[in-house]
């Protein structure tokens, strides 16, 4: 058997690409905090629930209406962000002229009513999410054997990240995002709606926390409790990027996540602690974060 | 000048009331386990206490730390393993949890006020998280089970702290003890300083005051009055375990204090006693408790900002305004 730093390869590149997988999904999550916080200057730490709810919503609708993995992926974005929509509108949307430390506590205490009430209704216990017919199965690479789902979520996460950039950066709408967090009473002089472009940013932002929610469901277990611990590392990746950048926010996810899975392979006892000693040793050596251009 | 005595003779009444409002509730306190269960009241002193602390910092130096679950949960384990496995004296072990807390202060502060706001939130977040698994595989902490049976000794030697009583006014002085040291930091010029920074930091650098230090040393003082709260909740329950220690834990006390009113002295106080009622009160039923306390943290920020005691403080100011005018 091929070793490398005297590991089975085998081992070595599935550690790998379970980091990179992880990583796809820190990228989504932290590219959705950093639009958000980017406009609102919110902290959305109900990006976790809105996560576990993607995936659930995808579960339910799998399990009662029998709509499948593919509609789920329209699907599924479209009722979160719709929600998410509603509530930047109802209370988030009341909570821009104080303190950004309300807008954490407010989505903090959201947080907790969702995962409280799914934990209510259906345990803590994780439900099984089977990939669909034409993912599932692997394909042998001659070095190492790739399930072809970890495979699509890997390409598919690296498509929705560009896709995100290219639309702030490339786009009419994007422009109007951009100049309205550099600023936003001279953009609403212009006769932008400043006040809808908020609300549709929330919903993009929770959209692409369902999204990464629905494409987790078949790699993880869909549970009540899957986002909560996520978000902490997501807190964690934004920092290290600095939430300056959105092209920062991708790159520093993926690495953090092969950071990730290489300590697995190394020393195992450290990898659930990695991410958080990246965080403090980029704090001390960049404080403003490695793309941060705020000091 | 008429309106000025005015003010300094109603300011001398209005400190006489609350001197006497203070004697009042100590007096209650004191009286409180010939009449309450020792145990509830115990915890409800033992939270209040750590809200009081992490109030400290939010309230006023205006710092948000979202891992102060660290300190508290830590200095319990400290405490509960110095007293069980190395036989030490309760007041000696309490001693430990707080100087543990403080130094475990001393690091995550290092870090954290090396950012603001937001990211100072986080940065606590992560780290306390960080403690989290710490606490989860370290061999001391007995993992998941935590560590059990911690046996609470002689004070000093000499007073058998298994009554209820005797272990009441052990955690009722513990807690004066704090909350003095609260009000006294509050209310020094260092204190003032905090404020200071707190309002307007830029201006507090710009006057001459090395910010990045005076936030350290609040961090500190807060993570080892948190720590001497929960270093007396292992003794009053006889464990430690990772729910001490966990994120929730932080938020739970963030909620206390907003609940009661942010930069109030009585507010958290009023706060925590609430919160650890009403988990009381839910305690029997099937409703899960994040759902209500999850509730009340949006009611809170949307309606009423300022928390119960700080409400009640405007209310009473606006009142005196009306009869002046």
């Amino acid at each position: 058997m091929t070793m490398i730093f005297g590991i089975p390869i085998q081992a070595f590149l599935g550690q790998l690409l379970v980091g990179l997988i992880n990583g796809s999904f820190y990228a989504m999550l932290s590219l959705g905090l950093a639009i958000i916080f980017g406009l609102l200057r919110v902290i959305n730490f109900a990006h976790g629930a809105q996560y576990m709810l993607g995936a659930f919503v995808g579960f339910l609708l799998l399990s009662y209406l029998g709509i499948g993995y593919w509609p789920a992926l329209i699907l599924v974005p479209l009722i979160v962000g719709v929600s998410g929509m509603v509530i930047e509108r109802l209370a988030l949307s009341r909570l821009y002229d104080v303190d950004p430390l309300y807008g954490l506590l407010f989505t903090f205490g959201l947080a907790l009513v969702i995962e409280g009430a799914f934990r209510y209704y259906f345990g803590v216990s994780g439900q099984i999410y089977t990939p669909p017919p034409q993912l599932s199965g692997g394909t042998n690479l001659g070095f190492m054997f790739l399930p072809n789902y970890r495979g699509w979520v890997v390409i598919a996460s690296l498509f929705i990240c560009l896709g995100t950039w290219l639309l702030i950066e490339k786009t009419r709408l994007g422009a109007y995002l951009r100049a309205a967090t550099e600023n936003p009473i001279l953009v609403q002089a212009f006769g932008v709606n400043v006040p809808l472009l908020l609300t549709l940013t929330y919903g993009i932002g929770s959209a692409l926390a369902g999204l990464a929610g629905i494409m987790a469901a078949p790699v993880y277990q869909v549970s009540p409790l899957m986002g909560s611990n996520l978000i902490i590392v997501v807190f964690a990746v934004v920092v290290v990027g600095g939430m300056g950048s959105i092209l920062g926010a991708i790159i520093t996810g993926y690495m953090l996540g092969l950071a990730e899975g290489l300590t697995k392979v190394f020393y195992p006892e450290a990898s659930n602690i990695v991410i958080f000693v990246i965080m403090a040793i980029v704090l001390l050596v960049r404080p403003a974060g490695l793309f941060g251009r705020d000091a | 000048m008429a309106d000025l005595t005015t003010t300094a003779i109603e300011g001398r009444t209005r400190a006489r009331v609350e001197w006497l409002l203070t004697a009042i509730a100590i007096l209650a306190l004191i009286a409180a386990p010939f009449f309450l269960y020792p145990i509830f009241i115990m915890k409800m002193l033992c939270f209040a206490l750590f809200a009081c602390a992490f109030n400290l910092l939010l309230g006023f130096t205006g710092l948000l730390s979202f891992g102060h679950a660290a300190f508290f949960g830590g200095a319990a384990y400290f405490t509960a393993h110095a007293v069980k496995e190395w036989g030490w004296t309760p007041e000696a072990g309490v001693l430990l949890g707080v100087v543990g807390a403080a130094a475990l202060g001393l690091v995550i502060g290092f870090f954290a006020i090396r950012r603001q706001g937001i990211y100072f939130a986080m940065i606590t977040l992560a780290l306390a998280q960080m403690f989290y698994f710490f606490c989860l595989q370290a061999p001391f902490t007995k993992g998941e089970d935590g560590i059990q049976g911690v046996p609470r000794g002689h004070l000093f030697g000499i007073i058998d702290l298994s009554s209820p009583h005797a272990m009441y006014y052990f955690v009722l002085g513990g807690f004066l003890i704090g909350v003095f040291a609260v009000w006294r930091i509050v209310n020094s010029p260092f204190g003032m300083i905090l404020k200071s920074i707190r309002e307007n930091e830029n201006r507090a650098t710009s006057l001459g005051y090395s910010v990045a230090r005076y936030k350290l040393a609040a961090f500190v003082m807060s993570a080892a009055l948190a720590g001497l709260a929960g270093a007396m909740k292992a003794l009053v329950f006889q464990f430690a375990t990772l729910t001490d220690v966990t994120w929730q834990m932080s938020g739970e006390v963030i909620l206390m204090t907003l609940l009661g009113g942010i930069g109030t002295m009585l507010g958290p106080i009023v706060g925590a006693g609430l919160v650890v009622a009403l988990q009381n009160y839910l305690a029997t039923s099937e409703f899960p408790v994040t759902i209500i306390t999850g509730a009340i943290f949006m009611i809170c920020v949307l309606l009423f900002r300022r928390g119960i005691v700080g409400e009640v403080y405007a209310r009473l100011a606006r009142g005196n305004s009306g009869k002046a005018s």
